[in-house]
């Protein structure tokens, strides 16, 4: 609504001659934001499935079926379920992954192949807005699988804290610790080579050793190491600190301060990235 | 006439020609410049073997599969190696395949050329072939040096590994000719993920109650799990012939169906 | 007194009456050491249409780009709906309409959904988006497929949606880069004629080609671009008529050589120019001149007398072809 309130204000300084004019109105990133969702809202079908079913089986084989071999070995991980262990750490999975999938292919393709990032700065719209709008957009993306994911949780009896409300934030964090940064890269490719290579060798591994199937003090202690500096570590820890009511507020803390930091550069980086491609 | 109406519906020696090794170079050529990408479909499958045995071996224990009792990541080696058969077979039969057919028009241009349709089909087959080969033989002396391999007959698991990916390959190239854009990629990754997931890959079969034990047993990816692990650990018996016959008749289906399915689509 | 256009964006009022909407001086644009625009000068009025006439690569594109204000100039002052684009990039913007040199569809969306898409960065009310994209769809004649997804459009459909989407804000400006190339004949002209319309209707057009024939029938006054700068300025009759002469006679022999032939001619003509396929003769009348080519007993393999154009006004002033 305040949309029309701002357009027909200055609307009637000009009622003469045009009905209605273009308008600068506030937060012009909120047009890039609504390309993207109004995209989405045109190819999100094929999605949905996939969105509902993924955690269901995810959760079915990991937590259940792995779950049962490790919970009559070892008699659960951490004092909880190994089913109760993994689950939450689906959020902040998910929240790396749809992260780096907006952030790779869809700007490139943006800037090179369907240009739509032209398109947008031949109007009012600034590089910056671009920037604030997709980076909004994969924080509504991630919330809102977030939502679902985190019923489905609630559904296989995984949360044992009110904190786990908190859960699609926590992803929502996760992923623009990715998005800003892998976003802030994009911006300088040329061609799509360098992305499976690094989906390959970042993206799998960090999936794989962040903590996600058992806890890293199952690792060596250089790879120990190495964990500190992944996001999905953090965003793993956040998680399941919210899901099981475990964990002190300090290495909370911590854990929010990596992923915000990096968030933070991230974002500056592309808004000068973007710029600097955008305005050439 | 008769005769060759049969022949195309059986295909025997006639099938294809000499000429499907163009369709071989031809991929060779356009991933001399992407080798890497080549090269780095092989270590997914290493790195889930590595993260499982480091995190999970500890936590589980044993598991114990046809009476030996053996380490987690021993019990879900041979698993990985048929599923990146699957994968890297499923990916390069459906994207790749899919990308030339409707998008870049690539086997429009060779048809124009003394190339049949037999040939492109055969020369794309192989070609999965060779890459998932390669990826095959690397993986398994991974998994000796990992200390994963239980048994001398492990090396059988080699073929197995290949059997697999021809059939993914052939079945994965028919269900491509069927997909009409990009989005319908979701129903493929909708079928590879719960076998993926749950074709005794990461726990044995013998957790499912007793009616989801007969649905995973006919999942193709079963099959080849089902023979790797057999093979690992040296352990044979009838159902393995099952197996792999099921994997034979997949692959046969699957030419059959490709090669159909591009005579529509290439010579209308 | 002309009508003050209805927008915050003041207008300069010259001493002759005519509003510049576009006024650059000295412009310069470099990438690294590379000079793609090397100080040039030039205004353009409301309701003319005018033209940048040059062949690939003589900065046309990057002049386009600093004066839709989305890339600044490395030097030089530029002024742009009267406002700096410097501090004002998206004001100015929102005044102006942009035909891009390549397609940016979105083509997974209908040609309305795209219409719509780009009516919102404009912040336009939706209702108003809608009037507006289903009255463009008419113009462009592409209303019957307004629900078709863009992809499945021909190169000429997708031109003419761009067009389309470039008129969604009633610009103030309509800047067309190349907006031709690589179109057939028939979508070529179907396009010109729809940009004959606005012209008509008083839009100001601003158009990039390096398409003689393009320039002549589209623009009121057109620059001549080569290597960054600006060779000649004016109306294409006048610069035809100022650098070239009347009529032309091409001449084309065997594979044996022109050479030899231009000097046996150079005599009949105010000047000849030769070509790797063939020798122009500019001449005030062609036919005389090609009885003349006969009498002194040379045979062309074939004979052609037309008038002069913008390319020969081109090759006139740099020796070289706008297309080649």
């Amino acid at each position: 609504m305040t949309t029309n309130t701002t357009a027909s204000t200055e609307v009637t300084q000009v009622a003469t001659t045009r009905p209605v004019q273009p308008t600068l109105g506030w937060a012009p990133w909120r047009r890039a934001f609504w390309y993207h969702a109004t995209f989405w809202s045109r190819t999100w079908r094929g999605q949905v499935i996939s969105s509902f079913l993924f955690p269901v089986l995810y959760l079915a084989s990991m937590g259940l079926g792995v779950g049962k071999l490790v919970n009559h070995h070892s008699g659960g991980v951490s004092g909880v379920t190994y089913l109760e262990f993994v689950a939450p750490a689906l959020l902040a999975m998910t929240g790396m992954q749809i992260a780096s999938n907006e952030s790779m292919w869809p700007i490139l393709a943006s800037f090179k192949w369907t240009r739509s990032y032209w398109t947008a700065v031949s109007t009012p719209i600034t590089p910056r807005d671009l920037v604030i709008g997709k980076l909004s957009w994969v924080a509504v993306h991630v919330a809102m699988v977030g939502v679902i994911y985190t019923c489905v949780l609630e559904a296989f009896q995984t949360l044992l804290s009110p904190w786990a409300v908190l859960l699609p934030l926590a992803g929502v964090l996760t992923g623009l610790a990715y998005a800003a940064p892998i976003a802030a890269f994009t911006a300088t490719q040329e061609n799509e080579k360098s992305f499976p290579v690094f989906y390959r060798f970042a993206i799998i591994p960090m999936f794989l050793f962040s903590g996600s199937f058992y806890p890293i003090s199952q690792l060596p202690s250089w790879l120990r190491v190495v964990v500190q500096f992944v996001p999905l570590y953090h965003g793993v820890a956040i998680c399941r600190t919210l899901a099981l009511g475990q964990g002190s507020l300090a290495t909370t803390g911590y854990h929010v301060g990596v992923l915000v930091a990096l968030a933070v550069l991230g974002a500056y980086l592309c808004d000068r990235n973007f710029r600097k491609r955008l305005e050439a | 006439m008769a005769l060759a109406s049969t022949l195309r519906v059986f295909p025997t020696g006639a099938f294809g020609s000499r000429r499907a090794v163009h369709m071989l170079e031809r991929n060779t050529m356009i991933y001399r410049k992407g080798w890497y990408f080549l090269v780095s479909g092989f270590f997914e499958p290493l790195f889930y073997l590595l993260s499982l045995g480091i995190g999970l071996n500890h936590l589980i224990g044993d598991v114990h599969v046809a009476n030996r009792a053996v380490t987690y990541a021993a019990f879900v080696a041979p698993g990985m190696l048929a599923t990146s058969a699957m994968n890297g077979s499923m990916l390069d039969a459906t994207f790749n395949t899919f990308f030339r057919l409707r998008v870049d028009h690539t086997y429009d241009s060779v048809m124009a050329t003394p190339l049949s349709v037999e040939d492109i089909a055969l020369g794309e087959l192989s070609w999965c072939l060779t890459r998932g080969s390669l990826y095959s033989v690397s993986f398994l002396v991974c998994m000796w040096a990992l200390g994963d391999t239980l048994s001398a007959w492990a090396i059988l698991c080699l073929p197995i590994a290949i059997l697999t990916s021809l059939a993914f390959a052939s079945a994965g190239m028919a269900a491509c000719t069927f997909l009409r854009s990009w989005q319908d990629f979701d129903l493929v990754m909708l079928a590879l993920l719960p076998m993926f997931l749950f074709s005794a890959t990461f726990f044995p079969i013998g957790q499912y109650p007793g009616w989801l034990q007969l649905v995973v047993r006919a999942t193709p990816l079963y099959q080849g799990v089902a023979l790797a692990r057999g093979c690992n650990l040296g352990v044979f018996n009838w159902a393995m012939a099952g197996h792999a016959g099921y994997l034979v008749v997949m692959s046969f289906a699957g030419i059959v169906l490709t090669s159909r399915r591009f005579r529509k689509l290439l010579t209308p | 007194m002309v009508t003050d256009p209805p927008c915050s964006v003041a207008q300069v009022l010259t001493p002759d009456s005519r509003v510049s909407l576009v006024a650059a001086r000295g412009l310069v644009k470099r990438f690294g050491d590379f000079t793609a625009v090397d100080g040039i000068d030039f205004e353009i009025y409301r309701g003319e249409s005018f033209g940048f006439l040059g062949p690939n690569g003589a900065g046309k594109t990057s002049t386009m780009k600093m004066v839709s204000c989305i890339s600044p100039p490395t030097e030089g002052s530029l002024t742009v709906l009267g406002q700096d684009p410097k501090t004002k990039g998206p004001q100015i913007r929102a005044r102006l309409g942009l035909v891009p040199q390549e397609d940016s569809l979105e083509l997974e969306l209908s040609a309305m959904d795209n219409l719509m898409m780009y009516g919102r960065y404009f912040d336009l009310p939706r209702a108003e988006i809608k009037r507006r994209a289903t009255e463009l769809l008419e113009f462009t004649q592409l209303s019957e497929r307004a629900n078709e997804k863009a992809d499945n459009f021909s190169g000429g459909m997708k031109r003419r949606l761009t067009i389309a989407r470039s008129l969604i804000s009633d610009p103030d400006l309509l800047i067309l880069d190349e907006p031709t190339t690589g179109l057939d004949p028939q979508a070529r002209h179907l396009v010109w004629e729809r940009l004959y319309r606005l012209k008509s209707e008083g839009v100001t057009l601003v158009i990039t080609t390096h398409y003689m024939d393009e320039a002549e029938q589209l623009c009121d006054r057109l620059v001549v671009m080569d290597r960054g700068k600006i060779v000649a300025e004016g109306a294409p009759q006048a610069l035809i008529q100022q650098h070239s002469t009347r009529e032309v006679l091409e001449l084309r022999f065997g594979m044996d050589g022109h050479g030899p032939r231009a000097a046996a001619v150079a005599d009949l003509a105010d000047r000849v120019e030769e070509l790797p396929d063939r020798l122009l003769l500019y001449v005030g009348d062609g036919d005389e001149a090609l009885a003349a080519v006969h009498a002194r007993g040379l045979a062309p393999l074939s004979a052609l007398v037309r008038r002069s154009t913008l390319e020969d006004v081109f090759l006139r002033l740099t020796g070289r072809t706008l297309v080649d």
